[in-house]
């Protein structure tokens, strides 16, 4: 009997196993059969690059040109970068206070909404006045970071809000200070928010990135979505796919690092990073 | 009618009174009305009632967790951090944190040592039977389990009393039979006073000395009835003649409360 359910079990884990290779290997093939196919139609059909490259020219353009794209490639992850990180910093540290004042939360956080629901193409204009045009990575910066800010600042404060009022209770029976309550419970408890947050904006500061460097336009900007009007302008569309490429692997990478960061941060104790160990 | 009179004094020291309780929810209904109770030092003492009794609020009102709207709360010594443990419905441990540190919470908020900590948290959790569970998280403990890590941080701080608000409500049967039994050796054994707070009329009757009977909306307490079979009680209490007899005395209460 015993020997059967083991044996049930080492079945139930191959399948699992077995899941998993699938899970990759199926998009890998879906994803060179449309490759395929692509490179098919533009050959027998003669579509001409400028409408429509072949996989093959964009491969050819991506590694001809990649030393000036990766150079494109590093501005952009930088701006990208910063901006995510002010915004990680900013929006913690700005729903820390709200937590700790209901009236400094009522008197910012509308600001805050507002920030946020204007589109960042309409003030960028504005932005790029007022740090003025020879200090264009500024401008850049302060659009992808009001991008990226809000969903740090609402997560984290929802987070810190939700702490169970139970053990805020139990903290003011052991007569816990503040910072102490803060630290130990609310904080904590916010972490699982904070990640979800900064998945969803590392995605808006790339794409505040983007958006920002397509406003700059012809300034000093040098980023990977210059680039990409630049071979627009020039009707060298392979070029234009080819840095879409590296945006998308960018984009990528940013959300692939920040979910291994919540695994890592939470695989000890929050449902949603534990292994299902009872299915 | 003299043994309810007699239940109405406390025996012993006195450690706590509350006298004319009343207490208002938010929306201005009255949850408390008068609540007068002596408990004495050592005593087992039940609030018993229906939902809504504020039975739970009354336990908030000792601990200080709350204020009463009106009425005074007298302590004989009045207790420090640290010198009341509670224990919720929910077991309300840190779901990050080791069973270890979840009981050491208290001690760390005290600002005692790391190995002092550590020393005191492993034997409190020896204390409710769970060593060697010190590394596990609550995700891995069973419902029991986590309820006892809950009792271990509430004694680690060696408190003299113990308020519980319905603990054992969501636990099976079983479980709750054997921490009824755990409950009241630890409390004999450390002369605890604990104030337990129950909708169950068998568990009240088999861990008090003395059960108030609270009716609701708005709450005051009705009788006092005395349990006066000496503690701790061994598990055949529940099917002898006396328990009955006593079940069926707190349920006509209960009732007419």
């Amino acid at each position: 009997m015993r020997q059967r359910t083991r044996m049930q079990r080492q079945a139930k884990q191959a399948g699992a196993g077995g899941t998993r290779i699938m899970a990759i290997v199926m998009p890998l093939f879906a994803g060179a059969v449309a490759l395929g196919g692509w490179e098919f139609i533009v050959r027998t059909a003669q579509i001409p690059p400028f409408v429509l490259p072949a996989p093959s020219a964009i491969g050819t353009a991506l590694i001809a040109g990649f030393p000036s794209l990766a150079a494109s490639l590093w501005q952009t992850v930088q701006i990208t970068a910063l901006a995510f990180g002010l915004a990680v910093v900013s929006g913690v540290g700005l729903s820390l206070l709200f937590s700790q004042s209901r009236i400094v939360e009522m008197t910012l956080f509308p600001f805050a909404v507002i920030l946020q629901v204007t589109p960042i193409i309409a003030i960028a204009p504005l932005i790029l006045i007022w740090v003025g045009f020879d200090h264009t990575d500024r401008a850049l910066l302060i659009m992808a970071w009001v991008a990226a800010f809000f969903p740090i600042l609402s997560n984290m404060t929802l987070g810190l809000r939700s702490a169970d009022p139970n053990l805020l209770a139990l903290m003011r029976l052991y007569g816990a200070s503040r910072l102490q309550t803060a630290w130990l419970v609310q904080m904590p408890t916010a972490l699982p928010f904070l990640l979800s947050g900064m998945k969803i904006s590392g995605g808006l500061a790339l794409i505040g990135t983007v958006v920002a460097e397509f406003v700059a336009g012809s300034g000093a900007s040098t980023g990977l979505a210059w680039r990409i009007m630049e071979a627009g302008n020039r009707l060298q569309i392979p070029h234009m796919f080819a840095a879409l490429i590296l945006l998308s692997l960018l984009g990528i990478a940013i959300f692939f690092l920040l979910s291994l960061l919540e695994t890592l941060l939470l695989r000890r104790w929050h449902d949603s990073a534990r292994p299902q160990a009872w299915r | 009618m003299t043994r309810r009179a007699a239940a109405g004094e406390a025996a012993g020291q006195g450690l706590l009174r509350l006298s004319g309780i009343h207490k208002r929810f938010a929306d201005g209904t009255a949850a408390l009305a008068g609540i007068d109770l002596a408990v004495a030092r050592g005593e087992f003492i039940s609030l018993l009632g229906p939902s809504g009794c504020g039975k739970s609020t009354l336990l908030r009102l000792i601990a200080g967790l709350d204020r009463p709207g009106a009425g005074a709360i007298t302590w004989h010594t009045q207790p420090e951090s640290g010198d009341i443990g509670f224990v919720f419905q929910d077991p309300t441990l840190l779901p990050w944190a080791s069973a270890e540190h979840n009981v050491a919470l208290p001690l760390r908020l005290a600002g005692i040592r790391r190995r002092v900590r550590h020393e005191r948290a492993c034997a409190a959790l020896a204390a409710v039977g769970l060593e060697g569970f010190a590394g596990h998280y609550p995700h891995s403990l069973s419902g029991g389990m986590k309820m006892r890590v809950a009792i271990a941080r509430a004694l680690v701080t060696a408190p003299p009393v113990l308020l519980l608000d319905e603990p054992f409500a969501a636990l099976d049967e079983m479980t709750r039979h054997e921490l009824n039994d755990d409950l009241q050796q630890l409390a004999a054994a450390r002369g605890l006073t604990v104030i337990f707070v129950t909708h169950s009329v068998a568990e009240a009757v088999y861990l008090s000395r003395r059960i108030a009977i609270m009716s609701a909306r708005p709450g005051r307490i009705s009788t006092l009835i005395p349990v006066d079979v000496p503690a701790p009680r061994a598990p055949e209490f529940r099917h002898q003649a006396a328990f009955g007899a006593i079940c069926a005395e707190v349920s006509a209460a209960l009732r007419a409360a």
